[in-house]
């Protein structure tokens, strides 16, 4: 998985690309930890993911919980199959998806 | 029908779903069914791999086969540790708001959802679960 950050003021967004799984899910988890600090505005860019595992729903949600504390987080570019898993997981009610 | 058995570390997941995506590379099945599957085989063999045998390691058997008419790949994991049945655990409620929802407990729940039959049983001291999943 790639791994994309780019920062503008207090606006973050992250573009993922590859995979999201269990063994890529923590370097996702540790890139938040570090950057997180100071974003009111978090959007996350899937249009290049293929693929996320429950490993990675969590840190989505995790992601989530933080910024409803200082901001506000969206979720863009997740193609139909990545709908379906955010579908039955009710992962479409939690995140903001645009 | 193919078969591996390695010790069972989230490291060889990759060679767990080698086996399962090589299986379905035969049959022309949808991006889409095939991340439904890859999700239910690292949901399990993950879920082996933290748990059956902590805090040692212990080995896992995984066997895969395609079925005919209709068409369908039928996926079983096996392991000797701790007798466990996932498919008891009580569902997430999925309707919780983001503060409530606790961050887990959704691998189980989304291999349930998204296979067409999942079964588990406990014999001569193995844990032995199988999915079908329609092609």
């Amino acid at each position: 998985m790639t791994i994309n950050k780019t920062t503008e003021d207090s606006k973050l967004t992250i573009a993922l690309e590859g995979r999201l799984d269990t063994v890529t899910a923590p370097e996702l988890e540790a890139a938040l930890k570090d950057s997180l600090s100071g974003v009111t505005d978090l959007v996350f860019d899937l249009s290049a993911l293929e693929y996320i595992s429950s490993a990675g729903l969590r840190v989505l949600l995790s992601a989530q919980k933080t910024m409803n504390k200082q901001g506000s987080m969206v979720v863009r570019g997740a193609n139909e199959d990545l709908m379906e898993i955010f579908d039955v997981t009710g992962f479409v009610d939690i995140l903001n998806i645009e | 029908m193919e078969e591996l058995t390695l010790d069972a570390k989230v490291e060889h997941l990759d060679q767990v779903l080698a086996l399962v995506d090589g299986l379905l590379e035969k049959r022309d099945c949808p991006m889409k069914t095939q991340m439904q599957i890859d999700v239910a085989v690292e949901e399990l063999f993950v879920n082996i791999a933290n748990y059956a045998y902590t805090p040692q390691t212990g080995q896992a058997t995984v066997r895969a086969r395609l079925l005919d008419e209709p068409s369908a790949i039928e996926v079983t994991l096996i392991d000797s540790g701790m007798p466990y049945n996932p498919l008891a655990k009580e569902d997430p409620d999925i309707t919780l708001p983001v503060e409530e929802r606790p961050i887990g407990g959704l691998g189980i729940y989304m291999v349930k959802k998204s296979m067409d039959k999942v079964h588990y049983e406990h014999k001569d001291g193995q844990n032995v679960l199988t999915f079908l999943k329609c092609l």
